[in-house]
Formats: structure tokens, sequence, C-alpha cells
């Protein structure tokens, strides 16, 4: 084992885990002098083309509060055929079907490259994806057109026999029955009742009492699927019927007078889609798809009155306690959420319109059930339309990137316990003996679930570690974590993906080196930036920067080198040196800072940021500028004011925005044409690199980010401006007030 | 009994009673023999049509002497009186009181003239007294128009009478004993009922109508209305035999009164150019001309002429009160409303009282104001509306403004009399489908929507018009709503389904309500899908409330009123408001709770009412009950809402469908208001207190109606605040504010001027017997939701005997104690009293299906005066002695069953049912010719529709069946009926002459009982 980045890098790519620290300090009291906590990044379906499931179930361990899954860390007697549970130290035999076990013909799960593996369980009926359609007809006619020709496409894209279901509303809510022939035919409620799960499904006919005159039905499962066919069909079925009915789709038929907004009824719309699943698919992967134009402007969920001349809450009249409708639409939407993700689903939102659409109320649909959240000005985008056809995108397999109903169970050895998760998921409340009184983000479980999730999804774990001091763990003992993911595969399948993974404990006082070469500075800051974000979302903001402000602090306090009194004489070593500059760009983050930005656009903001793994969190904390000359190759250049050149292309990627810029000389050699003239060819190259780096981003990256093509003095250089350190301004070196004119 | 407590009908009047009582004599008539003896002076007042005046009067001719002028038309009207009256007889009958004819004087008809003429009237009387209207016919058979009227009536009827009453002695006993029991007290003869006219006879001359009677002359002579039987006392004596029974064709037949009416004012020509003028019977076909008041078929009054005070109406009892028929269809060869437009003023209208512009406002001031004739306001003319005064202070333009010189007319309403000062939107029907397990396996569903396609073809339109303006939408619904998106640019309807029945909805805007030209295609796909869509559904649970609350939604939203059609067919018993239970407890009937029956069974449908009504909302209910449905709260919100109720039992597609689609086109079709307003003012001294109809009220005076066809009449009951001056009159002016089937607001005026009198002879001569039944039977049908139907029964028999003893006491001329004397305008009250009595709303008989009950009380309710003389005596017309020739209809014959024959065939109809009784004896060739089978045994009854057989018989008999059917609101289901067959049962409740089948008295015995209680009030 080469060097701790080395091993970092090699754990993440085996296990999708990194940790903030991977050599343990070994007691509660020095990890907490440690300031930044134990805690790990982890991304639970992460892709490996390398690991194929293997088609048997797991053996766990046999105490019944333990159910650890065996491992590579367990001791086994191959001649007892038994085997010692790491974190119960419960002896176990093994299965019948292990009899032929011994050193040379080992199962996958006891090889030690198989810290990580998939198993494929074969039991349990397997039904299949369901898609529900629930879209905005409020929309300007472009705007619906384009929508209507992208779900029309998604169609296309789906497994052939996933369960498809639209719903549309505006000022009523209409599902759409899919089953019949010749007339179309539509369930349609009005917007402004909330009406509660039985009531839906009584209404929809979904109850068997709804149906006493239905001759018997020789099985169960034959009726269950007859009620479900009326809303949800096969997408082979009915792929034209529906196709047409999208095609057909108009406007919300309501007049809007002038100084109104049309009326909109997202909440019950919501409403109903959860309870129409709740109803016939509870416990399957199930997505709900909101497509929405504008915010819910009746009804429960309404999140702003129809008279455009009252403006959608700003963080103005957040503070100033001024948004009539925050409180009951967010409590509306967190029901809503709560129940879907207890029934397994999950809900997405695609917000697109030029106003606020009300994402900060309706965030927890997305967050609780591991939605997506997408956010654009148009349906008519690209941004939108390549952002969405992204969701049915396939991986090495030809399976989706996408899995549902997933369970996450932790196990700690006996010197950890769990403070919490920060993540899309919801607690399962699952009490045990691992589980922390410190609570940290999600906790008090030590399960959780995540309706929806894709090889990205990425989890921010936290510890305790409840070691006391005086008792010393031997020399060499290790902590053990065991992460177990139940899931529902996109093939529908169920699978369940253990990760095993241990790490060295060390005496902060004799071994404080150890640890501190074994700081994962990134993870760290990543770590450090959900909690903040955590924070932020039900505190106030000043005092999440303070909070942060003061962890830093300790840890230089704690990790530098200096010398009283004397600033210049601060030093820290390698593995910490960039963790400051994290926190600065973090401070200055959309994350935290909600000036500029709408409650919206933060809470699509903080959406991404509480789920994206370790890389791209790092792109949002602190976007990545490069900078393209004549002198060399792509550079990747200090987020600051310094950087920006004359004679430089800027390619700075936010992770929302991709940013070119052209330097005020490059400018003005493509405004003169040079780039079209064949001598001039290297600088038609110059200009075309960042676009073609742009490009790559851009294929790759979900959501698809704003892309924005820029020059010196243009409108949209303030994305770039904006980001980078101030260090010079107008009171030193640039003319600012020139530069903007 | 008497105490009345009045609900039922005028209570205010009931208290009085005490007065009443005594007096005897006079006319009752019943019978109306005799004649002649009447003495003289009498007379005067007498009866109601005219008989005559004096001299007789033919018809059109002019005016009799005297002072008619009223004569016809023109008539200015004048002052006098006339005429009229008949006279009574006088005194002598009083001694003969009993006897049952007699010959007395008086006659009932009233001549008026003075004494002289009085005698001549006795004569008539003889004819007639009991023939209230038309007296004249008395005479009938052989009186032609002679001259000498008078003469003429009396005289010759003589001789058939005498010896029919005679001999028939009546019953009548006196007081004492009951009904038949009459035997008892032997002593005063009784009775008298004798029908005047035997049956053949025809009717005299024509009368005229009317004539006016204004005379207070006549006050003076006497008035002894004819009536009753007057004379006779010799007869009477005879009498009295107990037991035997009463000679049903000595008591007033009202087949005779309705002959002789038609005979003297069938075909003509009745100019309305008079205040107080009694009309032409409604079973008599003329010409009606408006010259100022509003015509008959628009408004029909109890009585013509008002007494003066309000003590004098609560001694005689009869109801004040007008069956006003705004939208009633006026032949063609009658002059449609004229439209006045005045532009964007609007109607010129008192400033006071806001009556509108109409011929009893008095120009004065040379032309420059004008004294209203309901509040005496002096107005000025407003400048645009200026016009000279000739020479008797009529403006010039007299003749040119329909308003000026007509009772009835349209005014163009301006903005300011529509809904928020908008001009109202094109009305809508939408049809609403019950489309549960029942209807779709019985056919009825695909039978509504094949007919749907050609009978929206025939939507209503403005003569002018290409096409209807009248938007369609449709519904179907079983536990749930479907609503239907037949948008013109749609390939296919759309459906949309709203389950949310606590609180419905209306879930789109465009494309539910279309026009039908326009979207044709696509309904046409609908009408065709909706049998299939529903074919395998096997939904039995209905909701009702949330269906009507979706049409009047769905109107609301559209901003348009309308009408909804509903086509259901089940207790609605899924979870929903306006939920229903099975509530038929057939232990309530006869009790004090029995009322409850009658009540909606719930509050949602009053409410629903009252917003459908806000909202102009009307809805029409076609039931198709296979058992117990609620009629008393399913049909709550057609009532109050100006709809129709239909009901077919146990629908059958091979019987009941051709009875059910002539009603669906005949609804769609006819000619209908929107969202209409009514106002009645009447002048100073009286005003209008209640109101019966299918209307809503939220106060006292206006009338709102969300529809009001052309069948629907409104009853409207008057009681005084003050004096009346007999110079002034008492004047109604009814404005109807609505909008027409193309969205124009309008106003339609109907005004009419009524005599008042001093004289109770005047107001018991210008009764309509016809039009009081139809106030009695609505308001005892109100009363039957508050009150024990024992205690309606009682007031109805108690009014009844209180008006004719008021009339005895104080109008007829002095005669037996124990002879029943009838006014001669109300000759037939008693028949026709028995047979509302009989109706099975009021028979407290737990047979009678409780649905049936609601059912005929709530089409009771709107009927107008045609319609219920009809419902409550039904026509009975013999058949086998049909002149194949005629085209016209045979003389109907009494509905009793003696009036059957073996031998005969007879079609007997009352609005709703039609029967062909078959004689077993029935000549074959008849039965060969109507049937094409050979004879009785093999006609197959289980039919509704006649065989098509060419013969003559055939043919006539269809002619006969579509005539009775012509302008009737309902169609009528044709049923077969063998002689000693079972069905037969069914038939035997029509002949409301006879004992009812359920209980009720036959005619014979409710004279006697009626008389028994006259003689006790007289007591």
């Amino acid at each position: 084992m080469a060097t701790y980045l080395e091993f970092i890098q090699q754990n993440e790519e085996r296990d999708g885990v990194r940790f903030s620290w991977n050599v343990w300090p070994s007691s509660r009291l020095e990890a907490t002098r440690m300031v930044v906590p134990l805690a790990c990044l982890l991304t639970p379906l992460k892709e490996r083309p390398d690991l194929p499931p293997v088609q048997y179930e797991p053996v766990l361990c046999s105490r019944p509060t333990c159910k650890a899954v065996l491992n590579p860390l367990c001791q086994v007697d191959y001649r007892a055929k038994l085997w010692a549970c790491n974190f119960c130290f419960q002896r176990n035999q093994f299965p019948p079907a292990y009899t032929g076990i011994s050193e040379v013909n080992q199962p996958a799960e006891l090889m030690p490259q198989f810290s990580t593996i998939e198993y494929v369980v074969q039991r349990g009926p397997q039904t299949p994806l369901i898609f529900l359609y629930v879209v905005d007809t409020c929309l300007e006619e472009d705007d619906l057109q384009a929508l209507k020709e992208s779900l029309q496409m998604s169609l296309s894209l789906l497994p052939p026999d996933a369960l498809v279901g639209l719903i549309t509303f505006g000022r009523m809510v209409q599902v759409h029955e899919l089953s019949c022939e010749g007339i179309s035919k539509s369930y349609v409620f009005r917007g402004t009742k909330d009406l509660t799960a039985k009531q839906i499904q009584d209404m929809l006919g979904l109850t068997k009492s709804a149906m006493p005159m239905q001759q018997p039905r020789p099985a169960q499962a034959q009726e269950h699927s007859f009620i479900s066919s009326r809303f949800l069909q096969p997408i082979h079925k009915i792929d034209m019927t529906l196709t047409d009915l999208l095609g057909e789709l108009q406007r919300d038929p309501w007049p809007v007078t002038q100084g109104k907004r049309p009326l909109r009824s997202t909440g019950v719309a919501l409403s109903i889609a959860v309870g129409l699943l709740e109803g016939t698919f509870p416990n399957t992967g199930a997505r709900i798809m909101l497509f929405t134009g504008g915010p819910p402007t009746q009804g429960p969920g309404m999140v702003v009155g129809d008279e455009l001349k009252v403006p959608i809450r700003s963080w103005h009249d957040i503070e100033k306690d001024n948004a009539r409708f925050m409180k009951k639409a967010t409590k509306h939407y967190e029901i809503l959420a709560n129940r879907t993700a207890a029934n397994g689903h999950c809900i997405d939102i695609y917000a697109c319109a030029l106003d606020q659409t009300g994402l900060l109320e309706m965030k927890c649909c997305t967050n609780l059930t591991g939605g997506h959240m997408v956010m654009g000005d148009s349906f008519n985008t690209s941004l939108f339309k390549q952002t969405f056809q992204r969701i049915f995108s396939k991986d090495f397999n030809g399976d989706f990137r996408m899995a549902f109903g997933a369970t996450l169970e932790v196990k700690t050895s006996r010197e950890l316990k769990i403070a919490g998760v920060i993540g899309p998921c919801v607690s399962l409340n699952v009490k045990g003996p691992c589980v922390s009184e410190n609570e940290l983000g999600v906790a008090g479980t030590s399960q959780w679930k995540i309706c929806g999730l894709d090889p990205t999804t990425t989890l921010g774990i936290y510890f305790e570690v409840v070691n006391q001091h005086n008792a010393p763990i031997p020399q060499g003992g290790r902590g053990a974590i065991q992460f177990v993911t139940q899931y529902q595969h996109s093939s529908t399948q169920r699978r369940i993906r253990v990760t095993t993974i241990a790490r060295n404990w060390a005496d902060a006082q004799s071994q404080l080196r150890h640890i501190e070469a074994a700081f994962d500075q990134e993870a760290a800051a990543v770590l450090m930036a959900r909690l903040g974000v955590f924070r932020a979302e039900s505190e106030e903001g000043p005092d999440v920067l303070r909070w942060l402000d003061r962890q830093l602090i300790r840890l230089c306090q704690k990790f530098g080198q200096y010398n009283k009194e004397d600033p210049s004489s601060f030093r820290l070593s390698d593995s910490f040196s960039l963790y400051p500059q994290f926190m600065f760009h973090l401070r200055r983050s959309p994350f935290l800072q909600v000036f500029n930005n709408s409650p919206d656009e933060s809470s699509y903001y903080r959406h991404h940021f509480a789920r994206q793994d370790l890389t791209q969190s790092l792109i949002m904390i602190q976007p990545i500028l490069y900078s393209y000359s004549f002198q060399g190759p792509p550079e990747p250049v200090l987020l600051d004011s310094s950087s920006i050149l004359a004679d430089r292309i800027l390619l700075m990627d936010t992770f929302f925005q991709i940013v070119i810029y052209l330097g005020e000389t490059i400018a003005q050699w493509r405004k003169a044409g040079y780039q079209d003239m064949p001598e001039y060819e290297n600088f038609k190259h110059l200009l075309q690199a960042p676009l073609d780096d742009a490009q790559e981003i851009l294929q790759a990256r979900f959501p698809m980010p704003r892309y924005i093509n820029t020059e010196h003095g243009g409108s949209q250089a303030r994305f770039l401006l904006s980001k980078v350190n101030p260090s010079q301004t107008h009171n030193n070196l640039f003319a600012w007030g020139q530069v903007m004119k | 009994m008497m105490s009345q407590q009045g609900y039922v009908a005028t209570p205010p009047y009931s208290q009085s009673q005490p007065g009443i009582g005594l007096s005897p004599p006079h006319y009752g008539h019943y019978g109306d023999p005799s004649h002649a003896a009447s003495p003289p002076g009498m007379m005067k007042p007498a009866g109601p049509l005219g008989a005559a005046t004096p001299g007789m009067m033919l018809p059109p001719g002019p005016a009799p002497p005297g002072s008619h002028q009223f004569g016809q038309n023109g008539a200015q009207a004048s002052s006098h009186p006339s005429q009229r009256f008949p006279g009574p007889s006088p005194v002598n009958n009083v001694a003969s009181s009993y006897a049952p004819y007699q010959p007395s004087p008086q006659s009932s008809y009233p001549s008026p003239v003075s004494t002289s003429s009085v005698t001549q009237l006795g004569n008539q009387l003889g004819a007639m007294q009991i023939n209230s209207y038309g007296s004249s016919m008395a005479p009938s058979s052989q009186g032609p128009p002679g001259p000498p009227s008078a003469a003429a009536f009396q005289g010759p009827p003589r001789p058939p009478q005498p010896s029919i009453l005679q001999p028939g002695s009546q019953v009548l006993p006196p007081p004492p004993t009951t009904l038949n029991g009459p035997g008892a007290s032997s002593a005063p003869p009784t009775a008298q009922y004798q029908p005047p006219p035997l049956p053949g006879q025809t009717l005299g001359p024509g009368f005229p109508p009317q004539q006016a009677n204004y005379g207070p002359q006549m006050a003076g002579a006497q008035l002894s209305y004819p009536g009753g039987f007057p004379g006779g006392p010799a007869q009477m004596a005879g009498p009295p035999q107990p037991q035997k029974k009463l000679d049903p064709d000595s008591i007033p037949s009202p087949i005779q009164v309705i002959e002789n009416d038609r005979a003297i004012r069938g075909g003509q020509v009745y100019a309305t150019n008079t205040r107080g003028q009694v009309p032409p019977l409604v079973t008599t076909d003329c010409v009606i001309q408006d010259q100022g008041n509003a015509s008959p078929r628009y408004i029909r009054c109890t009585t013509y002429c008002f007494p003066c005070t309000s003590d004098m109406a609560k001694q005689a009892q009869i109801p004040l009160a007008a069956v006003i028929k705004p939208f009633a269809t006026v032949p063609p060869n009658e002059t449609p409303l004229y439209l006045v437009n005045h532009g964007e003023t609007g109607p010129v209208r008192c400033n006071r009282c806001k009556a509108y512009m109409c011929p009893f406002m008095q120009f004065i001031e040379g032309g420059r104001r004008y004294q209203c004739g309901f509040c005496n306001c002096v107005n000025d003319v407003p400048p645009f509306y200026f016009q000279h005064l000739d020479h008797i202070g009529r403006r010039l333009d007299h003749y040119e403004k329909p308003e000026l010189s007509l009772g009835s007319y349209e005014y163009v309403a301006t903005l300011d009399y529509c809904r928020k000062n908008k001009p109202p939107n094109p009305p809508a029907f939408i049809f609403m489908i019950d489309v549960s397990y029942s209807n779709i396996k019985n056919g009825l569903v695909k039978l509504i929507c094949e007919e749907l396609k050609t009978v929206l073809e025939k939507l209503p339109k403005e003569e002018h018009e290409e096409t209807s303006a009248i938007r369609v939408g449709f519904i179907t619904y079983n536990k749930v709503l479907h609503f239907f998106n037949v948008k013109s640019n749609l390939a296919q309807p759309q459906m949309m389904v709203v389950t949310d029945v606590g609180e419905v909805f209306v879930p789109l805007l465009d494309g539910f309500l279309v026009n039908y030209q326009e979207s044709q295609a696509v309904i046409h796909n609908l009408l065709d899908q909706i049998p299939e869509m529903f074919a395998d559904s096997n939904e039995n649970e209905t909701v009702f409330a949330p269906v009507i609350q979706a049409g009047m939604e769905a109107l609301k939203a559209a901003d348009c009123p309308g009408k909804l059609f509903i086509f259901h067919s089940s207790l609605p018993t899924a979870e929903a408001p306006g939920k229903l239970k099975n509530r038929d407890d057939k232990k309530l009937v006869n009790t004090d709770k029995e009322k409850i029956l009658f009540q909606p069974q719930t509050n949602v449908y009053d409410s629903l009412a009252k917003d459908c009504v806000a909202h102009g909302c009307s809805v029409t209910l076609f039931l198709f009950p296979s058992q117990y449905v609620d009629v008393a709260s399913l049909g709550l919100v057609p009532q109050l809402t100006g709809g129709t109720l239909y009901k077919y039992n146990n629908f059958q597609m091979h019987l009941d469908s051709q009875q059910f689609l002539n009603d669906l086109r005949n609804d769609i079709e006819k000619k209908i208001g929107f969202d209409a307003i009514m106002r009645v003012r009447t002048s100073t001294g009286f005003r209008a207190t209640d109101f019966f109809g299918g209307i809503f009220m939220n106060n006292t005076t206006d009338v709102e109606m969300a529809a009001i066809d052309c069948d629907k009449a409104v009853t409207v009951e008057f009681k005084h605040d003050d004096k009346l001056g007999e110079d002034s009159g008492a004047l109604i002016q009814c404005a109807v504010l609505y909008t027409t089937i193309s969205g124009q607001r309008r106003l339609r005026i109907h005004n009419l001027g009524l005599n008042c009198s001093s004289q109770l002879a005047d107001l018991y001569k210008s009764c309509e017997t016809d039009a009081l039944i139809n106030f009695f039977a609505k308001s005892a049908f109100k009363a039957v939701l508050h009150q024990p139907l024992k205690v309606i029964r009682e007031i109805l028999v108690n009014q009844t005997a209180h008006m004719l003893a008021c009339y005895r006491k104080n109008c007829a001329s002095p005669s037996a104690a124990s002879q029943l004397i009838l006014p001669d305008s109300m000759k037939v009250f008693p028949v026709y009293m028995n047979c509302l009595l009989k109706n099975c709303v009021l028979l407290s008989r737990p047979e009678i299906s409780t649905d049936e009950r609601a059912y005929q009380r709530q089409l009771v309710m709107t009927m107008g005066v045609a319609d219920s003389q009809l419902f409550f005596y039904p026509q009975l017309l013999p058949i086998h002695t049909l002149d194949v020739k005629s085209t016209e209809l045979p003389a109907a014959v009494r509905c009793s069953e003696s009036r059957l024959s073996e031998e005969g065939i007879f079609l007997l109809a009352n609005g709703l049912n039609m029967f062909l009784w078959l004689g077993v004896s029935s000549p074959p060739e008849l039965i060969q010719g109507i049937f094409n089978v050979p004879s009785f045994a093999h006609i197959n009854a289980d039919t509704t529709l006649l065989p098509e057989v060419g013969s003559p018989y055939s043919q006539q008999l269809k002619m006969i069946m579509n005539i009775i059917q012509q302008k009737k609101p309902y169609s009528m289901k044709l049923m077969i009926v063998k002689q000693r067959e079972q069905p037969e049962m069914v038939f035997r409740q029509f002949l409301v002459e006879d004992k009812g089948l359920y209980g009720g008295p036959s005619y014979v015995d409710f004279l006697c009982c009626v008389h028994k209680e006259i003689c006790q009030l007289l007591n």
C-alpha cells in the first residue's frame, strides 16, 4: 500500500466509500478532538463493471440483533464449518450449501477483493417498473408542445413491460384511464380539495369494496392486475394510445384573466399520484414524475395566490415571516413525501419556469424519496430535454441507471456507533445497539430507506467513536463497518449489495501523525459541507457560517503548526492544505448563502449537493477553472480574479453551470474574425478547445448544466465574476468599474 | 266541520262561518229543471253565463237592450249590468223547497234582467240551473237560439225534467240524515238534483259570452241565483222516499255543462274587451281576440267579480284566485304576442308601484302625465313616449301600441333586467343519463341515445333563426358522473369521470356545452358509444343530487340558464349527498304522520333547488322506477325549478317506449322561457298572497322559476287588504321577466281587469268551477305536506258546503230547507270536488303506491285549468257509435259504469292515461275494424299501440286519439281493457262518478253529504 492517496482512491473504486479519517482515533475523547467527525461518503450502488452479482443469497449472522452478512473479515473455521461474526463475535454454522467450503474453495464473499459484493435474491414476485407522469397543463403553448414531445420520446426509452400512467393537472386534476378503446376516459378531481388516500382510492375505484358487483375472480393476483390496469398499463400495450393522448393534450382550458396566475393544482395532483400508487403497488419500484411550469396556486400545497401582483415569497419574505403559504404547503408536501417513502416510491420534480415554482416547499418530495429535481427556464430548452433523456440512460449492461426501494443498513463493530445519515433518504426507525444518541442528520436508526437511487447517489454517514479512553484497543485492532443495501434493480430483480470495510485504530496521542496523514481532506470538506447545509436548512445562515468557521479554526489549531502571534508561521500539512480553501468557497457558495438566490434556487442547489458523489460535490463547493492559452495545454488555475486575463479563455465548471469566458484580447480577435483565416487556424483551435471540453462535461453530467458562452464585458460574465475570489477589486489592480461598465 | 282550519283554501275567510249559513233560498242548481215558475223578481243576478240577458241573447248579437253593454266585444265596458242574471226563482221555491227540481223559478242563469225578465227566467231555470256556465244550455235541445232567450231556455226543457226529477227523487234528505240515508227524514223531500237538460240537449243559443254583470242593479233585485230547485215543492214532496236512490240523470252533469257551453260559445270569437266577463269553458274551442285583457288561455280566475269587501269574501268563502299560464300556447289562428321595444330606455313603468305601461294607465293633462291604474300614482310621461290625446282622452297612438291596447304583450328588457347587467347567454340543455345496470339491461340507455340523435335536430329555435342557439351537453352517471367533451374538433369524444360526488364540480369548460350542428359528428359518435361503453357495467347504485348539482354547476360555469334532462331509474342509495333510503312506510298511511311521505327525505334537495333557481337551471326528470324510488324527494327539484316530472312504472321497451319518446320529443320542443321571475301586481285594495305551482319564492312577492314552459301554470290567490270599488274594479298585472331560447331578455306582461261587486250574487254568478277546482286541488295538495289528510278532506267538504250555503242563504230565492240549491256557475262543483277528494293523493289508502301519490300531487301543482279539469274528470267517449265521417269528437258520456254497455267500446282519457274499454259484446265488425281480429276473445290486450288496420273505424279512432292527445303536456299510454278482465279494475278507478275502488263516495252520495252539511249550516 503506497500512499494514503492511493489507498483512498482504491477504496473508493472498490467500495464506493470515502472516510474523512482513514485511521481512526481510538477513543471518544480523542475523536471529538479531531474536530472533523469520523464519517464517510458512501455511494451504495457505485457502478462496478467488474463485479457481477452472485446468484445466491447472503449468509447472515444468526444473532437476531446482529444479522451481519458473512464477509472477508470474518474468522472462519473451515473444519468445523463455523464462522465468527466480526461484529458480534457470534459463532455461526455455515448453511448446508456451504459444506464444500475449505481454504481453497472459498465462496466469493470470503475473498478480500469482495469486500463489496452483490447478491441476487430470487424470491418474490417481480413487478415491472412503474412510471407515473404527472403533467402540468398550465403552460405556454410552445412549452407544452416541447414537453409533450419529450414525454412521447421518453415512452420509447422505457422498458417495454414497464407500467405507465398519466395524470394531468391545471385547475382540475385528471387521472387518465389508459385501457379503454374508443373514447378516452379520465377521472377528474378538483384541485382545491385535499383527499385522503382512502378517498382517492375509493374514487378511482381501486378498493375492492368499490366493485361489489364484480363477478368473483379466481385469483387475487388477477384482481390486482385488473384494478391497476385501468390507470397503469404496460407500455408495449398502450404505446400508441398514450402517444396520441399526449399529443392531444391541451392547455388547461380554464380562462386566466389578466393579472392572474393560472390555477394550478400541483398539491392535489401529487397527492392523487401518491394515493394511486399507494393503493395499487405499494413497495414496488415506481417513479412519480412531476412536470410543472409554475407554482401551485390553489388547494392544499399552494405556494402563492393567483394574483400576479402578489409575488411569490422571497428569502426576504421568509425572514420577515411573511410567506403566508409556506408552512402549510411545506407540511402538505412533507406528509406526501413521507407517505411516498413509506411506499417505496420516489418523486421527481421537473420544474421549468422563469419564476419560482415552489421547489422550496416541494423539495422534501424529492429529498426524502431519492427523486430527481430539475430546474430550468422552459421545457423547450436543451437543458430540460437532455436532462430528462439522461434519466433513462443505460449502463454497460443495458440496464437503467436507476434503482428503487432501497434500504440501507449499517452495522458497526462495538467501538463505533452510527450518528446519522445525510442524503436522500428517510429513517426506518430501527433502533439497535449501534445507534448513537448523538445525532447528526437523519438519525436515531441503523436503517434508512432510499426510494430512488442511481449509481452516483451518495450518502454522508456519520459515526461516533464510543470506545472509552481507558479501554485501549489492542494493537492491530480494527474497526469494521458493514453497509447492506437491499434494493430493486432496474431489471426488477431484488438485490443486496454488501460492503464491509475495516480501518485501523490509532491512539491519537501517540500516533497523531498517522491519523493526520490518513485524513482525507476532500471527503472531510464534503462531509462538513453536508453537515453545514443540513444545518442551514433548519437554522439561520450566519449561525452555520459561524459554526463552520469555528470548526475550521479548531482544526487548524489542532493540526496546524505555527508560532503564536506570527501569522506567517502557519503551516498545514499536505493532507490538510486544501481544506481551508474548500471552506472558503463553501462559505460563498449558494448552499450556504441565500443572497442573490431565490428560495427555489437554494433548494435546488442544496438538493443536488446532498446526493452527488465526492467529485461532483467538490466541484460544487469550489468550481473548477481551466485556462486555455497559446502558452501550452489547458491548465487549472486558481478560482481567483487574478486568473482572468485578456489573452486567456477560461472554462469554469460550477456543476450547475459551464461558463466559457473569452478574455478581452481573445474576444477582440474573434470579433475580427481571425479564426476564419486559414493562417490563424491555431486560434481557431484555441477557441474550439474549451468548447470540446465543455461538451464532454455536458455529455456526462446529470442534471445537464446551464451552458454559458460569454466574453469579456458580456453580461453573462457575471456567472464567472461572482464565483472567483475577488482578490483584485476596484480598490486594487483591476479597474472594476471599467471592466463592468 | 266547519271549522276550517282553513288552510286549504283560503284561510282567511274561513273563519267566518257563522254568518253563513242561513239563508236558504235560492238556487241550487242542481237540477234545474224547473222552471218557470220562477218568479219574478229575482233574477238578476244570476248566473253565470249568461244566460242571458234578457232576452235572449243571441250570441253574437248585439247587445241587448238593456244595458248591457258589454256585449260583445267592443263594448265598452260599461257599466251596467244588466242582464245576465237569471233570476232565481223566487219565492215559490221556497216553499217547495225540497222538491227537486222544481220548476222553480230560479233560473239558473241568471238572467239579469230585471224583473221582467224574471219570469222568463224562471223558465229558464228550469232548464238550467245546473249549468253554470252555460246555463244557457239548458234548454237544450230545443233551444235554438231563439231570441227570446229566456223563454227559450226555460221553456222547453221542462218536459223532460219533470219527469225525471220526480221520480228520481232525490235523496237529499234533509240534513239530519246522512247521506243516503234520507229516509229518515222524510219529511222534506229532498231533493233536487236534477240535472238539467238531459243529455241530448244541445244548447240553446249561444249566448254570447258574457254578460257582464256589472250591474249593480241587480243587486237589488235580488238575486237569487238560480240554483236550485226552487220550485219544486211539489216534487220534493214526493220524494221523500228514503231509500231511493237519486237518479243519476237528475243531478248536474258535467258533460251537459260542457256541451252546453260548447254549443253556445264554441267556434266563436271571444273578445276580451270587457272587464269581468266570464270566458268560455276550457273545454270549449273558440277564437280569442285580445282587446285589452289577457286571453283566458293565459289567465283564468276563480271568479271574475271580486267582492268589494273582505267581509263579503269571508262570508262567501269563494277563493279569489287566478290561474296564470304565462307561456300558454295559442293556436295559430290567434295573434301571437307583440314585442314592444323601447330601446335603451326600457319599458315605461309607474314610478311608485313599478307596474308596466298597460291599458289600465289613464292618460291625463293632454297626455303629459298618466295615472297608474294600480296604485293611482300620477306619473310624467317620458318625453320619448309623449303622444297627444283624442277627444275621449285616449292617446292617438292607442291602437298602434300594443301596451296601450292589448291585454298581453312583450317588452324587450334592457340590461337593467339582466343578471349582473350583462346580456344573458343562450340557454343550454344537458342530457344526463343513468347508466346503471337496470337501464342498460332493459335497453333504455340505447333507446335514449338513439332518440337523442333525432330529437336534437329539433331543438327549439326562434322563428327567424336557421338553427337553434341552444347548446347541448351530455353526462352519464351511476354512482359517479361521466362528463363528455364533444368539442367539434375532436375525433372522438372524451370522457371525464368525476367521482367526488360529495362535492361535484364541472371538470371541463370548453367542449362540454356545444352547438349541436357543429359537433354533430362527435355527438353521434358519443351516442353510439354510450350503450356499449357501459354494456358490461354491473353497477347498481346511483346518485341523484350530485347529478343535478353537476348540471347546475355546468350551467353556472357557462354562465347561461338551461334545462337538465335527467333519465333516472332507481333510489339513489350510493354514498353521496341526497342519498335516500327506502322509507315507504305504509303504516303511516291514515295517520297524522302521513304527510311525511310527501315530504322530501332530506333537505339537500331543497337547498339544491334553491341553487338551481338562482342559476336558472331547470330540471326535467324522466323516472323509470321498478320499485319505490321516493318520488317525493326526487321530484322536489324538478318541481321547484319549473321542470316536469315524467314517470314510467316498470318501463318495458315494447309497451312504454312510444309514450316516453313522445314525452321526450314534446318536452324538448316545447316553448319555454328561462331564468324567469314573475311578479303579480294588483290594483289597490287587494293583493296576491299565495302562489302555487312549479315555483320558488325567496320573498313574498317574487315568483322565481328556473324555467317556465307552455304547460306550466301558477295559481295565485288574492286577499283583500282594503275595500274594492265597483267602478275601478280589480286589476291584475302579471309580469314575467325571462330569457328566451335565443338568449334575449324579455318581459311578458298579462293584464286582466275584474269586476267588483258588493252583491254576493254577482260573485257567484261570475265563478268558474274549473278554475276553482284547480285552486282547491293545488291548495289541498300543498297542504298535504303539512296537515293530516283527514283534516284537509274535511276542510274541502266544509268549504264546499260553506260556499253553497252562503249562496243559498244570500242569493237564492227562498225554498224548502231540504232543497239543494246550487249556483248556476257551480253546478258541477260538487262532482268535481268529489273527484278531487277521491284522487289518490287525498285518499289515505295503503293500497296506493306512495310514489304514485307523490307523482300525481306534483303534476297537479303545475297544471293549468284545462289539464286539471280533464285530470279530475276524465273524458269518456263512446267509440261504438262513431260516425266515421265526422271529424269531431263524439259527445262524451259521464264517467260512470252505468254509462257503459256490454255492446259498447269506450275511450277514456285523463291527460295521463288512456284506456280503450271493450264490452264483452262489442260488435265484431268494430273489433275487426279496429284490431283486425275476428272476435273479442282474439284481442291481445298486451299492447299500447293499435294495429295498423286500414278500416275507417281504425282511422277514426286514431284520429280521435290524436285529437285528445293534442296539446296535452303528457303523452298518454293506451291500455286496452277488456270487460270483466283483471285490468278493468284500473280502468274503473277513472269512473269518477261511481263509488271509488279505494273508497270515496259516488257522486250521488257526495251530493247528499254536501247537502246535509249545507242544511246544518243553514240551521
